[in-house]
């Protein structure tokens, strides 16, 4: 096998949605009395049958979380380096087409943004940017990487997909975790989504993974972007991915995203909408169908949602967050790639854990744990 | 209780704790002190050992306390001797729980990768306390390339699962010239009980502790099941018996 290119190319959407549509009570009953929830579990706890069963599923995956994680939360702040992008998606407020103010930070701005970052009690940091290969491509990450790594103890990126060799030169930089979305493992509609750009490639996007794994990463995110298509359909594939990944490259960490479509300039109709009763059950689904992965919520969620969520599965998250390039020392909302919903501050948020009994977490890595070849 | 010692070091408490999972620092210290536990392994990790005001670290400063530094997250032998040697000198102690664990998963220790790691480290002039398999001969292999004690899992880490590997354990406890710290998986103090009355030196315990819905009070129910453990250890235990003496013996003839 050479990808997960190969095992997607077997499936066929309408079956999966017609098999998670099916699935009876009785399915959903023996998954969540299962000790061991296989695929075909997942699916009956995503089913419209399981939606009774929510309360049920929450307590379950509050239990088992809280075994593997124990009473922390941990904590991390996004860095928007650029919303420069040549691609056009039609959901995202940086694509192309939208006439909004660009911007990408110059050394000096970066250390500005650090400053503000650090004085918040951040140590984990992830740097984003939109996808625009000739300002924001190898150089300017390992520039960025340089320039930040003595302030953080893990660096994670959620930038357009690389190619194998520089992930591994970006690895040897001191880059830790790759987050990259499929957005939709629906084909068809996906390249209807991102019609142009290097982004409209599905197969090079849908094969990152495999290209990070090969890289030796420490650890990969993956998520679907709930509105594109049937969230149902993109979840199971999403799981049969992370099913795949874990077995082929186990030596890698792995971590699931649950971004929601959030009002951006030039926002488009959300052909499935998702409630939040949905989303949870989405993320409880994930915690019985996989007790160790790593469970991530953005700051696109209410706060009332997000102080909830952390005890129904959720192991890592993030506060106080800007999505403009320089937004920490100059806020610019013209800028931004949409528009946070919980903007409490690091304090605010961090005493609001406190008070569900749960400790934030701010340090969970160190670059000594990480053979970097500068070091050798 | 009889002492337990470790190389150089004597402990009196011959329970070994964690510092992860719990909902808050000053949890944690109260649980550990209330565990009278001298030995509390520490993930490298998690601790900004730059910082003198970091909040485990300062939660820590107790006499009775010993640091055990763990190198959590490595996955070579490589990695593993360099997070070490960084402990050394920022943590002040040369004791070090190698643990190698690849697999992010099931955070499952790689024998091979622990083997070169402990010889290169006891070399170096670490004391070192391997996190391995319930593997009798790696623990052999371990105690000829230096290691100052073998501590093989009762079930996969965090798993609360007890003593799983018991019959493995007690090949090891019957071997061992160094001493045997059963590690992970211990989930209740009759598991540690348990543990204490097959032999093993000592336990090392984090999640059933750190996870309860009291601390305090779990710390010292291990205490006192560790205690016990090991007392019905030394006071050596009755044999098991499976069938009442025979009515009609099968020997007699031979009177």
């Amino acid at each position: 096998m050479e990808s997960f290119y190969d095992i997607y190319s077997n499936q066929n959407w309408e079956e999966i949605s017609n098999s998670i549509q099916s699935k009876t009570e009785d399915d959903v009953l023996r998954a969540l009395n299962s000790s061991k929830r296989n695929l075909e579990d997942f699916k009956a706890l995503i089913s419209p049958a399981a939606e009774p069963y929510l309360e049920q599923m929450a307590q379950l995956s509050h239990a088992t979380t809280k075994k593997r994680f124990g009473n922390t939360i941990q904590m991390y702040i996004p860095l928007y380096l650029s919303n420069e992008c040549q691609n056009i998606c039609t959901y995202c407020g940086f694509s192309y087409e939208n006439k909004i103010e660009r911007k990408t930070l110059t050394d000096e701005e970066i250390l500005a943004e650090v400053a503000v970052i650090k004085s918040m009690g951040y140590d984990h940091v992830l740097i984003v940017t939109g996808e625009a290969n000739k300002t924001v491509g190898m150089d300017y990450f390992l520039n960025a990487l340089k320039l930040i790594k003595p302030y953080f103890s893990h660096i994670a990126m959620e930038v357009q997909p690389l190619d194998q060799e520089e992930y591994e030169e970006l690895i040897d930089s001191g880059l830790n975790t790759v987050l990259v979305y499929q957005e939709t493992y629906h084909e068809k509609e996906y390249k209807k989504h991102h019609p142009k750009g290097k982004k409209s490639n599905f197969k090079y996007r849908i094969e990152t993974q495999d290209r990070l794994g090969k890289a030796g990463i420490h650890k990969m995110g993956l998520g679907v972007l709930f509105g594109l298509e049937d969230w149902r359909v993109d979840t199971y594939l999403c799981a049969i991915h992370l099913d795949y990944l874990e077995k082929t490259y186990w030596q890698s960490k792995y971590s699931i995203s649950f971004p929601r479509l959030r009002p951006c300039a030039g926002g488009i109709d959300l052909k499935s909408e998702m409630s939040d009763k949905q989303l949870v059950q989405v993320i409880c689904a994930y915690r019985l169908f996989n007790e160790e992965v790593e469970l991530s919520m953005s700051t696109r969620e209410s706060p009332k949602f997000r102080e909830n969520v952390i005890k129904l599965g959720i192991t890592s998250i993030s506060a106080d967050a800007k999505t403009d390039p320089g937004g920490y020392a100059n806020p610019n909302t013209n800028l931004e790639q949409f528009e946070i919903n919980d903007k409490r501050s690091t304090f605010e948020f961090i005493e609001a854990i406190k008070q569900q009994g749960y400790e934030p977490v701010f340090k969970d890595w160190d670059m000594s744990l990480q053979s970097l070849k500068t070091d050798k | 209780m009889d002492n337990l010692v470790i190389k150089d070091k004597t402990f009196k408490s011959r329970l070994f704790t964690g510092t992860g999972k719990f909902s808050s620092s000053k949890l944690m210290e109260e649980a550990l002190l209330a565990s009278e536990s001298e030995l509390v392994t520490v993930a490298l990790k998690r601790v900004d050992v730059d910082n003198k005001q970091d909040d485990i670290l300062k939660h820590l400063e107790h006499t009775r306390i010993n640091l055990l530094p763990n190198t959590s997250g490595v996955r070579t032998a490589q990695e593993a001797v360099f997070a070490a040697e960084l402990a050394r000198e920022a943590l002040e102690t040369n004791w070090v729980k190698l643990e190698i664990h690849p697999d992010p998963k099931y955070l499952m220790p790689d024998p091979i990768e622990t083997l070169k790691a402990t010889e290169e480290l006891a070399k170096k002039g670490f004391i070192v306390l391997p996190y391995i398999h319930a593997d009798p001969v790696l623990c052999k292999r371990l105690e000829e390339v230096g290691t100052s004690a073998v501590m093989p899992l009762g079930s996969p880490i965090g798993s609360n699962k007890g003593l799983r590997t018991n019959d493995f354990l007690e090949i090891i406890i019957e071997q061992s010239n160094v001493p045997v710290v059963v590690d992970a998986g211990i989930g209740a103090p009759s598991h540690a009980a348990y543990a204490m009355e097959l032999g093993a030196d000592a336990v090392l315990v984090n999640t059933a502790i750190a996870v309860s819905q009291d601390p305090v009070k779990m710390a010292i129910a291990f205490k006192q099941a560790v205690e016990a453990g090991r007392m019905a250890y030394n006071a050596k235990l009755g044999t098991l018996s499976k069938q009442a003496e025979a009515s009609s013996p099968l020997t007699n003839f031979l009177d």
